[in-house]
């Protein structure tokens, strides 16, 4: 486990190094920058001494000359650091930005396999704090690694040309502190990644509760919920704390280190000094050195594990894109409906391996046919959906339209061809003239207004405040399930596909209004091939096709006046239907 | 009155206090070093003392320890300060936001508060753990730095006194710059969290309407916004550094300018000019350091003022402090008196002039148009919202003088959409009643005709639910949400359409089962007909308004509009 962890550290590295590419350029300017920024900075308490013996030297010609040179050494520094910053932002937002974007492109390719298997909180996190500790990361890395390590080898130069030994003595001693910052490094990283997750499973329970709130104040889950927050939230607690502490070993650590090699070299300085070996000027300047050479190294320390947290949330970044995408399908040819001929051919599905749900599910649908499905709840009628639109891919056995296989067109071209109304229905954030327009982003509103006449949305419409310009959203309140689903009609309407699903379309909608629509429907089917999954077996009596399913299975198949002739499943749930 | 934040510092206060104290104590430590290392060459050295030299040595490494300890120390309590503050934070405000209602939550939105109790509890997070690491040392050091200065040549170290409220008036300016700016890029975040999620609830809508580019291109332009705020914060904070670099090295220009005059006129030394630049390079080194703590800073400033936001929305409805637990009059259930109410300013009225009394162990079904205020009405009961005039009573005390979690555990609600939660179907059934015991669970699930599918399932009562019930089919949410309710024995039973995925064979047993309890009123909300024609009475909506209420035979025999909607569902053969 350990073991996997720590190469993964390196794997995410290299995709963050691979992340900065890009931005050759722009790295490039920011090295150039820390590069001249440190060295002018370094140069400016030379031009302060200089100017210092040039007061005591009595030379006023060169004493100005110094205060010009301090005046645009600190200027140039300034400078250099202001572009060394805006490069560093350029590049730590341009890479939170393009990975946002990428992960939220995998995110439309990824299977809904996933997208229902797996908490959205957790997605959510993944997408949005995740990618902001690691530009962060980025961020302070970029700004205070290079200057560090430019500062470093300025001051070694130095060292290195007032007294090489020392100077030497120096840099074999250095590996110490680098050493203790890399071990507090791999220590935090598991620390951060735990932290990373837990905060990922508390999003994803704040995300699930404030969804159904009303449900929890419904049953006064408050407390109980409260209890379980505090339970997730502490042990993220408990983690944070380990990860913050952990992480802020590093400067005491290395600062220590540092302390003793200083103390060494005070001593062994002060010993060849009592010896002669070395004059006290010698030993004072190269205490002096000894200092100014560790403290960068205090800083990048720090940084190297700060950085840890960005790569820990990288890496969940990380393997959220490598979930394994749907096949792309760019290439296919885009599917063109002709007729609307649907072909079911030994069909085998099932959401979990352990339980199989549909068998082998054949059926042959005419052009312009209506195939009703009904069965009881839980039989698989909205599987047949999920298969149809290719949200879900059979296990073995083909669906074909049009004598195309599904498999061989692109998925969006295909699922355009459907008009979709779900019994969950789904409101996008937005006024209600976009939400109607979705599928028709371009329809006139003189369009969008017939569509909303024709599912009986005017009355409401025209009750809102703002009529078709109020903002509506999936949670907002003051809109009745029915609305909503007549929102979802009219959407489909608009867009006069070139066939049909409806899955329980109606079901939250009054049968005055439903028979309204109902006409609307069948004016909007005619010569299309529909299918209707519904339980108000009024609606679907004028099928051509009812498919009776059960347990994955269709067990019976054929109309209405021949099921109610011969008797059966169909009639005895049609009778109790009306014997209630 | 609202919490204020500083107040979650409350038990952390000590820690909170002693972690820059010993911060400042390290740094004191670091101040001796010198001292000792001067001591090492006056004593040492000149004397040519070996012993002097070793116990110098020795005391430096007693410092380092020291030091070590302190620094340890001071990060631990801060890290545990951060923390422990974050954690209580996030309690409160997840309380808080439990408990308002849902109109108070439209207004900032779930996906806004989703990122208050997410990223901005972070960023105030790291904004305290630097603050408590800094905040003593800097202004120690920096002030120090200044005495110091004084100490050596008080004309000269003038210039200290301008340079420090200087420097103050600029990170005061950019911080004042900053926070709106940063505030703003948390706006931006909230957007791009809003888009994150709707994409994940809408998948299949946005799918099957082919919207994945439009999508795609959307959340780039939210992300190009934010990016564009990031980019126009993170260029004011991006001064911080470089000027506070100008003004110390010009006020070291200027230093030394008049400590020429002063050298010139021989009232100073070029000792006293050298130490005296060495001190603000000192106040520089340390205020490069502070310049990040800055903009965490800010940035934690502006999301903390966010989260405040939160804690200042006061619950539009508040509890009686004489709720009470029990009702007065046993026998009436519900009772409305005169209702109105209107969602939103300006709107029209959802229901107006409704009035309607029910006796215990009635059967009430509503029935109406779509937008006819069906919901609207039975969320009253249980007071999801409070209604704009008039009053709603159960068992005679009217709602809001019922305290809260009374009112509601006397009445199983079962909502339009079925929601359910992650976990097992145990675990979701006991919402209903956390102590429920497994029978009690079993005969709930039978009563709402779900047991036969659970026990189908592998795992029966320990089959794992997915968030939202993503896993399950919308009729065995609703089953499920019914046994939800039911497990409660709950007086009340509200069923606001929850039946609609059921076929009519289930919802016929179904409410065979329910007619069996003996003393439970139910309110039933329904579009059929024939699942209301059984019941006491039937309540006909029509625009927020009751059109008529009677048995089935009567509103058969006088209301036209229950005539069509059972003649739309009958058809010819009513």
């Amino acid at each position: 486990m350990k073991k996997s962890r720590v190469s993964d550290r390196r794997g995410t590295m290299k995709r963050v190094i691979a992340c900065i590419k890009p931005y050759r350029a722009v790295l490039t300017l920011s090295l150039l920058s820390a590069l001249i920024s440190s060295v002018s900075s370094l140069i400016f308490p030379m031009l302060t001494g200089k100017a210092i013996d040039a007061i005591t030297g009595g030379d006023g010609s060169l004493f100005m000359r110094m205060m010009l040179f301090m005046a645009a050494s600190a200027l140039v520094t300034a400078l250099f650091q202001y572009l060394m910053n805006l490069a560093n932002n350029r590049i730590a937002y341009g890479i939170s930005r393009e990975i946002r974007g990428k992960a939220f492109a995998h995110l439309q390719r990824l299977p809904l396999s996933y997208i229902d298997s797996h908490p959205h909180g957790d997605i959510v996190s993944r997408i949005v704090n995740d990618t902001d500790q690691l530009s962060d990361g980025l961020l302070l890395g970029f700004t205070q690694l290079f200057t560090g390590v430019v500062t470093i080898l300025g001051t070694l130069i130095c060292m290195f040309a007032v007294n090489w030994v020392v100077a030497l003595v120096v840099v074999i001693v250095t590996p110490l502190s680098i050493f203790t910052a890399s071990f507090i490094a791999r220590k935090t990283f598991s620390l951060f990644y735990k932290q990373s997750e837990a905060r990922g499973e508390q999003t994803a329970f704040i995300n699930e509760m404030i969804t159904g709130a009303s449900v929890v104040s419904a049953y006064g889950m408050e407390e109980e919920n409260q209890r379980r927050f505090d339970e997730i939230n502490s042990r993220w607690a408990h983690l944070s704390l380990l990860a913050t502490f952990y992480s802020s070993l590093t400067n005491p650590v290395t600062r220590f280190v540092n302390s003793l090699v200083y103390m060494g070299v005070a001593l062994s300085g002060g010993i060849s000094a009592l010896c002669g070996i070395m004059s006290v000027g010698g030993l004072a300047s190269i205490l002096s050195y000894a200092s100014q050479y560790t403290k960068p190294f205090n800083e990048i320390s720090g940084v190297v594990t700060e950085f840890q947290n960005a790569l820990a949330s990288a890496e969940r970044l990380f393997r959220f894109l490598d979930e394994k995408e749907e096949s792309p399908d760019d290439a296919l040819p885009s599917f063109t409906l002709r007729e609307g001929k649907v072909d079911v051919s030994h069909v085998r599905f099932s959401y979990s391996p352990d339980k199989e749900l549909i068998k082998d599910f054949s059926i042959s649908v005419r052009p312009g046919m209506h195939v009703a499905i009904v069965g009881p709840t839980g039989s698989g009628k909205t599987t047949l959906i999920n298969l149809l639109m290719r949200f879900y891919a059979p296990e073995s056995g083909s669906i074909s339209i049009d004598g195309q296989a599904a498999t061989s067109v692109s998925r969006t071209s295909l699922r355009k061809s459907f008009g979709m109304v779900l019994q969950d229905t789904w409101l996008k954030t937005g006024t209600i003239r976009e939400n109607i327009a979705l599928g028709r982003p371009d329809a006139s509103d003189e369009e969008i207004r017939a569509a909303a006449e024709e599912c009986h949305l005017g009355s409401f419409i025209s009750s809102l405040p703002e009529g078709y310009d109020s903002v509506v959203s999936d949670d907002s309140d003051g809109i009745s399930a029915g609305q909503k689903q007549l929102l979802s009609i009219a959407r489909v309407m608009l867009t006069s596909p070139g066939m049909l699903i409806l899955d329980e379309a109606t079901s939250s909608i009054d049968t005055r209004t439903e028979m309204i629509i109902q006409e609307a429907f069948m004016h909007l089917m005619e010569g299309r091939t529909a299918f209707i999954v519904a339980h108000r077996l009024s609606t679907i009596r004028n099928a051509d096709l009812i498919l009776v399913v059960k347990d994955g299975d269709v067990i019976e198949s054929g109309t209405h006046s021949e099921f109610m002739e011969k008797g059966g499943f169909y009639a005895s749930m049609y009778s109790s239907q009306f014997r209630a | 009155m609202s919490v204020r934040l500083s107040s979650f510092i409350k038990g952390y206060r000590r820690v909170a206090v002693l972690a820059p104290l010993f911060k400042l104590f390290e740094a004191v430590l670091e101040l001796c070093v010198p001292l000792a290392v001067a001591s090492l060459i006056d004593n040492g050295i000149a004397r040519g003392d070996m012993h002097h030299i070793l116990m110098m040595a020795l005391l430096m490494v007693v410092l380092a320890i020291l030091g070590l300890a302190a620094s340890v120390t001071a990060q631990y309590f801060s890290a545990r300060a951060a923390a422990g503050f974050a954690a209580k934070m996030k309690s409160a405000l997840f309380r808080h936001i439990t408990s308002l209602s849902e109109i108070d939550r439209d207004i900032i939105g779930s996906p806004a508060l989703i990122t208050r109790l997410t990223n901005d509890s972070n960023l105030v997070q790291n904004g305290i753990n630097m603050f408590l690491r800094l905040f003593m040392r800097s202004p120690f050091i920096v002030f120090g730095a200044a005495v110091m200065a004084f100490t050596v040549d008080s004309s000269l170290a003038v210039i200290f006194a301008v340079v420090i409220p200087v420097l103050g008036f600029v990170v005061f300016l950019l911080m004042r710059y900053t926070v709106p700016m940063y505030s703003r890029v948390q706006g931006a975040l909230d957007k791009v969290l809003s888009r994150t999620r709707e994409n994940l609830s809408g998948v299949r809508v946005l799918r099957a309407f082919g919207k994945e580019r439009d999508e795609e291109k959307a959340y780039g332009a939210d992300l190009e916004a934010l990016r564009g705020l990031q980019m126009s914060s993170g260029r004011v904070s991006a001064l911080m550094n470089p000027l506070t670099y100008v003004i110390i090295n010009f006020a070291v220009a200027v230093l030394i300018s008049c400590g020429r005059t002063r050298y010139n006129l021989g009232l100073a030394e070029a000792g006293t000019i050298v130490a005296l630049v060495n001190y603000m390079s000192q106040i520089l080194a340390e205020l490069i350091k502070l310049a990040n703590l800055i903009i965490t800073i800010a940035r934690a400033i502006a999301s903390g003022k966010r989260i405040q936001a939160v804690f200042n929305l006061e619950p539009s409805m508040s509890e009686a402090p004489d709720a009470v637990t029990e009702g007065s009059d046993k026998e009436t259930a519900v009772e409305f008196r005169d209702v109105s109410l209107i969602y939103r300013e300006g709107g029209e009225p959802s229901l107006s002039s409704i009035s309607f009394s029910v006796r215990r162990g009635e059967h009430i079904g509503i029935i109406g148009g779509t937008g006819s205020g069906k919901t609207t009405l039975v969320s009253l009961i249980p007071r999801f919202y409070d209604v704009s005039s008039g009053s709603v009573s159960v068992f005679g005390t009217d709602v809001r003088k019922w305290k809260r979690s009374a009112l509601r555990s006397s009445i199983g609600y079962v909502q339009q959409k079925a929601v359910l939660f992650k976990g097992s179907i145990s675990d979701n059934i006991r919402w209903g009643r956390m102590d429920a015991s497994d029978d009690e669970i079993k005969r709930a699930l039978e009563r709402a005709e779900a047991y036969s599918f659970v026990m189908e399932k592998k795992g029966g009562l320990d089959s794992p639910v997915e968030e939202g019930g993503k896993n399950l089919s919308g009729g065995q949410r609703q089953r499920l949400s019914v046994a939800r309710a039911l497990v409660r024995c709950p007086e009340i039973l509200i069923l606001d359409d929850s039946s609609s995925a059921l076929d009519y064979a289930t919802e016929a047993r179904l409410r065979h089962n329910l007619s069996e309890l003996d003393g439970l009123t139910v309110i039933t909300v329904s579009q059929r007909a024939g699942s209301l024609m059984t019941m006491d009475r039937i309540i006909v909506l029509d625009r927020g308004r009751i059109a008529d209420m009677g048995t089935h035979e009567e509103l058969m025999g006088r209301c036209e509009l229950y005539r069509e909607i059972y003649s739309s569902q009958f058809g010819g053969e009513a």
